[in-house]
């Protein structure tokens, strides 16, 4: 057993088999083969050592007659380790005293022995650890042969495990069959933790190396509550956590039943609960878990995981697709949230020092109108199957509103010309993320029609923090009594406008945080699905007059210490078993 | 003839140390002899014909290694090998 801690970026645990994706993507069948085919497997292990060692030697005279003998003596290196007794021996071994898969044995030892490589502390022997992946990556292929899966072939659920996944080898997954992600690397906003979230599946980030001590076929656990990674766990271990799977799904159970009821306070104000999605196919868990609506979708999906720039039927298919699944329930847009390095659609863009404070977002729209105006024209259409709002993400300035809006409005008329019959009016609005908005708000509340508060941007920008930067990582709170004045004077100013104002950042999220947000004056907010019963849950079991109590001792508070003291100490009075 | 038990305590000279090609031609020439090999760094000790075994001793430029034979051509065994680390794999 072996105990990694990580970065715990999506909630849940997960128990299963490992598939490690490698630059190969190779995954081990199985690991264990039954006590009769031992034999047989100890020949097909013999015949792909034969095979690969068979290649390695014409490779070996290639090279040697065609850039001289010293370059060849790397492959004289490799035929030798395959040929050494001491692996053979280990790897026969696996399979006829433990019953291992040959491709599991193989795996195994060659990682083994990258991992001492990779140990010792001369940097030249450690880069030898590389040669040890190559022999398995050959070994694997020969065994596999056509019997290799390709990850979009996935087809048993299993945990993926990576150092760090693209978006657009995440888009390749068949999310019915992934149980939980773990990465070596990355941070809370990575692309892993949003698809995770997106997907409902537990996933742990940023765990450091352990990529050589795991195999394809190994049992894991992801545990998304602690941030831990359990590689090949004891019995015990095992079976504590298969307990608490146990219990997780008794409490969703009993929160099922909250599914058809409204999310209203016990003094009767009813708040908009709506849902976060990152794919069309999430709309299902919406309805299923009680949203009144989607509060915030997310349409970068689209663009990720191909170098093809999205048509307008692609765009107008996904989000017709979403419209329609939600009947009559809302559905808030957000136009395109990237930065222009996650997107292959665009010529290569200059390296930026900061990418957070460059082109991304509404700005990469606004330079790219060819992009941006495929995804309106798509937008407006679908506008007319249903109750639509398009918000544009990043606002800094009331310039980039105004440019954004005429686009749109440009976007309508051309439509109208092509003969597309519109709805008169669509709702416009802004993602409340960055500080000068809030500073500006009071002139943005006359060219919308709602606000929706971004927290995540909204706490790095206003704390000078990023977030996966782990040095820093723990000054980013929600609850920093700064961040606490910028949403307090956006909702109270939203509110005394009568624009509506809905917050859809992670902060709603945690149960703790909504008696405060309430008693601010939040009336709408928007979670991922999963939350929903939960954050439903506290909703009906506050009063109003409670939460602005909670509120007003709130901002007399200091720092977010405080803040969290106390606010976790509320929700333990008011709903105990969330209050963690 | 009894088996002959000899060992020699060699000083690796070569700028790479003991990686894969060095460890391979060692493991090649050990493996001409009879005699079983063993070579030892500090306290560990691993098989003179197993490249990989070699390997693992991440035997650095100035680290000192004991080669050990035991058969009938430990003699030849020690001194060969012996020659070729200090040789600093010049072959």
């Amino acid at each position: 057993m072996q105990l990694l801690e990580g970065i715990a970026v999506s909630p849940g645990v997960a128990i299963g088999e490992v598939v490690v994706i490698d630059n190969e993507g190779f995954r081990i069948p199985t690991r264990f083969v039954t006590r009769d085919a031992v034999d047989e497997e100890v020949l097909r292990m013999q015949h792909a050592f034969d095979s690969v060692a068979a290649e390695i030697s014409r490779n070996h005279e290639r090279i040697s007659d065609q850039l001289g003998v010293q370059y060849g003596a790397i492959f004289a290196a490799h035929l030798q380790m395959l040929k050494d007794p001491t692996l053979v021996n280990e790897v026969t071994g696996m399979i006829s005293e433990k019953h291992h898969s040959a491709e599991y044995a193989v795996s195994k030892t060659l990682r083994r022995y990258a991992k001492i490589f990779q140990e010792l502390d001369d940097h030249y022997m450690a880069e030898r650890a590389h040669d040890f992946f190559d022999l398995e990556k050959n070994l694997l292929g020969k065994l596999l042969g056509r019997r290799r899966e390709s990850l979009s072939k996935i087809s048993t659920p299993a945990i993926v495990l990576a150092h760090n996944l693209t978006p657009s080898e995440t888009a390749k997954l068949d999310p019915r069959f992934v149980l939980g992600f773990a990465t070596e690397v990355g941070g809370p906003s990575s692309h892993t933790a949003i698809v995770a979230k997106g997907l409902e599946i537990p996933a742990v980030v940023g765990t450091g190396h352990f990529l050589t001590d795991v195999s394809g076929g190994d049992v894991v656990i992801v545990d998304g509550d602690h941030g831990q990674v359990i590689l090949n766990p004891d019995d015990k271990t095992l079976h504590r956590y298969q307990e608490e799977l146990e219990h997780h799904r008794s409490l969703a159970a009993e929160l099922s039943v909250l599914r058809d009821l409204p999310a209203e306070t016990i003094d009767g104000a009813r708040i908009q609960l709506g849902a976060n999605i990152e794919f069309p196919h999430e709309v299902n868990a919406c309805r299923e878990r009680g949203a009144d609506g989607i509060g915030l979708y997310r349409t970068e999906f689209l663009y990720l995981g191909t170098d093809e720039e999205p048509t307008e039927e692609d765009h107008y298919r996904a989000y017709a697709h979403v419209i329609q699944s939600m009947g009559d329930r809302q559905v808030v847009f957000r136009t395109l949230d990237l930065g222009a390095d996650k997107l292959g659609q665009l010529p290569r863009h200059e390296e930026e020092n900061n990418p957070f404070l460059g082109v991304r977002s509404i700005r990469l729209s606004l330079r790219n109108l060819d992009l941006f105006r495929v995804q309106l024209r798509a937008l407006t259409r679908a506008s007319a199957l249903g109750p639509v709002r398009v918000m544009f993400p990043m606002i800094s300035t009331l310039q980039e509103l105004r440019q954004a809006k005429m686009l749109l409005i440009d976007t309508m008329e051309d439509l109208v010309e092509d003969g597309y019959e519109l709805k008169e009016k669509l709702e416009i609005g802004i993602m409340v993320e960055v500080p000068s908005a809030v500073l500006m708000l009071d002139k943005f509340l006359k060219e919308v029609d709602f606000i929706s508060i971004g927290t995540n941007d909204l706490i790095q920008y206003c704390l000078a923090v990023d977030r996966s930067n782990k040095d820093v990582a723990n000054l980013y709170r929600a609850s920093d009594p700064a961040v606490l004045r910028l949403i307090e004077t956006t909702i109270r100013q939203s509110n005394e406008a009568g624009v509506p104002v809905n917050l859809c950042g992670e902060m709603s999220t945690s149960p703790k945080y909504v008696p405060l947000l309430l008693g601010l004056g939040l009336r709408s907010m928007s979670v991922p699905p999963s939350s929903v019963p939960e954050i439903k849950q506290v909703c009906r079991s506050v009063s109003i007059e409670q939460c602005e109590a909670i509120a007003q001792r709130v901002m007399e508070l200091e720092s977010a210490l405080e803040v969290d003291a106390y606010l976790t100490d509320q929700l333990r009075q008011i709903f105990p078993e969330l209050a963690i | 003839m009894s088996a002959d038990i000899q060992s020699n305590s060699v000083t690796i000279t070569n700028e790479e140390g003991l990686h894969a090609r060095p460890a391979s031609l060692f493991a090649h020439l050990a493996n001409q002899f009879h005699s079983q090999i063993t070579v030892t760094r500090g306290e560990e000790s691993v098989d003179g014909k197993s490249i990989l075994s070699i390997l693992t001793l991440g035997a650095t430029q100035g680290v000192q290694l004991i080669i050990r034979a035991e058969g009938l051509d430990a003699d030849q065994a020690v001194q060969q090998l012996s020659q070729l680390v200090e040789s600093g794999f010049d072959v």
